[in-house]
């Protein structure tokens, strides 16, 4: 500890004066974190890895083991499965909001950002926003996973990239729930206990792995309409065409019921996680 | 006089399974470029005092200050004054001490080439520069809170917040953090340090306020507190709890306050401790007692506060089922895992 005089304070940054400013501040500030978050990702390479060759091995473990026995009509299983696949990988991965937000509060990090003269929305839109850009990239791994086992998308790359943007929204939607649950959780041991519960009915109870018409009539119902099996459907129908689902609806049906349940739980979600945020003491 | 901080009449109660009065009327004052200690036990209300000051939590009734501004109704601007570290060295774990300490820049909202300045100097003034990119898990933990302390020291703040700067720190990690506080103050800056360590206390703040309860029991300097208190305690252990009652009657006129006698461990508060000693040995040499163990120390918390209350610390109390010998081998052992620097001087 060398020379440690401190010069009068005088860096104090002015206090935004305006809305406009406002906004800028919030979204200055949730760069910041998301860069923060971000970073964290490519720290632990082990986490990001180990975290793909999950749902990898449901590929492989589908596509080979319990595939064979699976019937699908209008399309291969592979083609039937991988878009399944795309949304239980980001399901799954919304998990991780819900860790993160834990372990800020644990550690204390969240105390810090309370006393800082930042954004108070920042800390919620950066994590989620982390978690967003962090799933392009696991949609990017899975489709390359899915082409070598042969995947073969039949509609063409515009309705890909619409399929793709689909599952980032409704991903996005999740995070904001799983914020809530991170939020709710005394420590992130918990936090990751808690969220699987929520997240196993969604994804197997659905329209993901297994033809609906396979399923018992009163189970058909949530299977189709829940959130996950909307946003599967409507991903299936746009990357392999809207036969592939067997439910004789069209694809912009599918697509439509997605992107209301996705707006309609962003609605719910966000002034939630933002209520539990500002109250969680 | 300038107050930086003034708090009245501060209350809040936590809701839950069990409700839990953190704080129950708080009160003091903070003169600006000065250090003021709040010293307290475990769940005495320091930390919520700290939250409540730094925007973090908002009290039930009464006011808070921070040089001027009141913490609730102006929150905003109270952030950009005050600089937070707190016990639990709130880095990031996953990035490296720069950029904990560009992160926190950042948010602070300050220019891009001031934020790489600062960090460049922060690492410096911290002994940090060597390990400044290296990620925080390769950190000791002395080294944790130094950034820490940094990282709170960024936006160059008026009113600094310590909530326990050095709980779990190694002696030679204490005296460290205690060299840098020091020369913090002599910056200018208005420090409000909360400690569970009268050493601490004594050694860094001017004013003293022992809490307990969530309510102020006692206000002074160090000095002051010491001169009521005694400057040393002498510590005596005999072979039998008869000899310990002898030795009670003898050590009574030593000091201030009587001595206290629990189990076959006396002990005496007095204000010279070599001339104490002596007294002490010849005298229960002349009675024919041979004590098992003769220390002198200094005093802690725990004495500050049997002198104060009657009663010793919570955790102290929650023990009252056990033998003193437990009592004592427990005390033993939570001294060590603290660490405390004490003067123990041996007496053969």
């Amino acid at each position: 500890m060398t020379t440690a005089t401190l010069q009068p304070p005088a860096a104090a940054p002015a206090h935004p004066s305006g809305p406009l400013s406002n906004v800028r501040w919030l979204l200055s500030d949730t760069v910041t974190l998301t860069r923060r978050n971000l970073l964290a990702v490519t720290r632990i390479p082990e986490a990001l890895f180990f975290s793909t060759v999950q749902p990898i091995m449901f590929v492989l473990l589908f596509r080979y083991v319990f595939g064979g026995a699976i019937h699908t009509d209008a399309t291969t299983y592979v083609n039937y499965l991988m878009p399944g696949i795309f949304v239980q990988t980001v399901a799954f991965g919304a998990v991780s909001t819900s860790i993160g937000l834990a372990e800020d509060l644990q550690k204390g990090l969240i105390e810090r950002f309370r006393a800082l003269p930042m954004s108070r929305g920042a800390v919620l839109l950066g994590r989620t926003t982390a978690d967003l850009i962090r799933n392009i990239f696991v949609i990017v791994v899975m489709t390359v996973v899915g082409l070598l086992v042969g995947f073969r998308p039949t509609t063409g790359a515009l309705s890909y990239i619409g399929a793709v943007l689909l599952i980032l929204f409704f991903a996005y939607a999740l995070s904001w729930g799983f914020a809530i649950v991170g939020l709710t959780a005394p420590n992130s041991e918990t936090a990751q206990v808690m969220s699987f519960p929520l997240i196993f009915p969604l994804t197997f109870i659905s329209a993901a792995f297994v033809p609906l018409s396979s399923m018992p009539s009163w189970l058909q119902g949530f299977a189709t309409y829940q959130p996950f099996s909307v946003t599967v459907s409507a991903c299936r129908s746009l990357m392999v065409g809207a036969a592939s689902t067997g439910t004789g609806k069209s694809t912009s049906f599918w697509v439509w019921q997605s992107l209301a349940w996705t707006v309609g739980l962003l609605i719910v979600f966000i002034p939630l996680a933002i209520r539990k945020y500002r109250t969680r003491t | 006089m300038t107050l930086a901080i003034e708090v009245h009449d501060l209350k809040k109660t936590f809701k839950g399974k069990r409700e839990v009065r953190a704080l129950d009327g708080v009160g003091f004052g903070v003169e600006e470029g000065t250090v003021f200690g709040l010293l307290g036990p475990n769940g005495s209300g320091k930390t919520t005092a700290v939250r409540v000051l730094t925007t973090i939590l908002q009290a039930d009734s009464g006011t808070a200050k921070v040089l001027g501004y009141d913490v609730q109704k102006k929150a905003a601007l109270v952030r950009t004054l005050i600089g937070l570290a707190g016990q639990y060295a709130a880095v990031d774990e996953n990035l490296t001490g720069r950029e904990n300490l560009q992160m926190v820049g950042n948010l602070n909202h300050l220019p891009r080439d001031v934020v790489a300045k600062r960090a460049v100097e922060l690492l410096a003034q911290f002994n940090l520069t060597d390990a400044g990119d290296r990620p925080l898990k390769t950190y000791s933990g002395g080294m944790r809170r130094r950034l820490d302390l940094a990282a709170a020291l960024v936006a160059r703040p008026t009113v600094l917040f310590l909530d326990e700067p050095t709980t779990g720190l190694d002696p030679q990690s204490r005296n460290d953090l205690w060299e840098v506080i020091e020369r913090l103050v002599g910056g200018g800056t208005t420090v409000l340090l909360t400690t569970q360590y009268l050493e601490e206390a004594d050694r860094l703040a001017s004013q003293l306020a022992v809490i307990d309860h969530g309510r102020v029991i006692a206000e002074g300097t160090p000095e002051s507190m010491k001169a009521d208190l005694g400057a040393t305690v002498l510590e005596v252990s005999l072979p039998s709890i008869d000899d310990a009652a002898r030795t009670g009657a003898i050590l009574d006129t030593l000091g201030p306050h009587t001595a206290l006698v629990n189990g076959t461990l006396v002990e005496v508060t007095v204000d010279d401790g070599p001339q104490a000693a002596m007294t002490a040995l010849r005298a229960l040499d002349a009675e024919g007692i041979a004590p098992q163990t003769f220390n002198l120390r200094e005093p802690s918390l725990d004495d500050v506060f049997l002198s104060l209350t009657g009663h010793r610390t919570e955790e102290e109390q929650a023990d009252d089922d056990v033998t003193p010998k437990q009592r004592r081998r427990r005390r033993r052992a939570k001294e060590l895992e603290q660490a405390m620097p004490v003067a123990t001087g041996e007496l053969a």
